[in-house]
């Protein structure tokens, strides 16, 4: 699919791995994380590696973990995956105007190798320069190949090791997309849907079911942003 | 039991995929108005938040706000680093070390 030859390949694609180093270490660390949480819950090292390598999606990885753990159905853990993942229809939505001439085997392969991090990279480096689906593909297949890696890495430690959180390796995921967040905060308006956003979550949390407060506060605090974006240009 | 688990897996990696495949699909078709643009400015503002305040806040499925709890603490000072150095390594590095002081200190 991808030639060598191609003469945009090889600065754009470059240029995405670039993007990616300085979130190594936190993706490394969330993934061992990951891979431990895992071997604890009982899973074999080929199942936890599948689960990366098909899902791909840390955040609810770890919630499907934790609810196994806690000997939650499968059907109330693929509701919860759905539910911790719907915020991908917005991610996707937000770069639609950009991919949205590419030819489709493109867009299926950029849509399975979307994550937060990804998004990110690209979004921002998409509204700066001109849009590039190589420049995506290099973001996200270097952060697909990490993640598998060090999942890995994480299931054989777990053989040794178990909890997670007693390292604080939990801790990578808020502090990555703290770094991710910060850079985008330009203006008063976005300190407001921050601080907003922050207390839907909370309130989500606390008052409705399972994880449903990601989507919750996710629309919610876009919703919040778009009105006074529209409220500033009357 | 293995089974069992690859199915779940296959599952939650269709739904996945669905989540991150079917606005591409919508927008194949549909022109987006600049209103559109202006509103979606903010959903890398929200998601992150969203994902963030409570694993800071409520680390134990409980509103914690306190001194007691470590990744507020951790939180906190990891926010000045990153605003202060816009350096994600290390950030995570204080983060996980202060976290794990804390730890240390409570257990004396």
């Amino acid at each position: 699919m991808v030639s060598i030859k191609n003469p945009e390949l090889p600065s754009e694609f470059r240029d995405g791995l670039k993007a990616m180093t300085p979130l190594f270490l936190g993706v490394a660390s969330f993934a061992i994380a990951y891979g431990l949480l895992a071997r604890k819950a009982g899973l074999s090292l080929l199942s936890l590696t599948l689960m990366s390598l098909l899902v791909f999606a840390g955040a609810s990885q770890f919630v499907a973990i934790s609810l196994l753990i806690s000997g939650s159905s499968f059907l109330l853990i693929l509701f919860t995956t759905f539910v911790v993942n719907s915020r991908y229809f917005l991610m996707a939505a937000s770069l639609g105007p950009y991919t949205r001439k590419w030819d489709t085997k493109w867009q299926v392969v950029l849509s399975f190798l979307l994550s937060d991090e990804s998004y990110a990279m690209t979004i921002s480096r998409f509204t700066k320069n001109v849009p590039n689906k190589y420049y995506q593909l290099g973001v996200s297949l270097g952060l697909y190949v990490e993640w598998f890696i060090f999942t890995v890495i994480g299931g054989l430690m777990g053989s040794f090791l178990d909890d997670p959180q007693a390292f604080g390796l939990d801790f990578a995921l808020p502090a990555t997309f703290m770094v991710l967040l910060l850079p985008m905060i330009r203006s008063w308006r976005h300190v407001i849907v921050c601080i907003l956003t922050g207390i839907f979550s909370i309130a989500g949390f606390l008052f409705l079911p399972t994880r449903w407060y990601i989507p919750f506060a996710a629309v919610l605090g876009t919703i919040v942003g778009g009105m006074l974006e529209l409220w500033k240009r009357k | 039991m293995e089974a069992e688990i690859i199915e779940l897996i296959i599952g939650m990696a269709v739904l996945t995929f669905f989540t991150r495949f079917a606005s591409s699909v919508m927008f194949k078709r549909v022109n987006i108005s600049k209103k559109w643009n202006a509103l979606m400015i903010y959903v890398p503002i929200a998601v992150f938040t969203t994902i963030i305040v409570p694993a800071l806040l409520l680390p134990k499925e409980k509103l914690d706000i306190s001194i007691n709890n470590e990744y507020l603490i951790a939180g906190l000072i990891s926010l000045l680093f990153a605003y202060k150095t816009k350096n994600l390594v290390g950030t995570v590095i204080i983060g996980i070390s202060v976290i794990l002081l804390l730890r240390f200190a409570f257990s004396l």
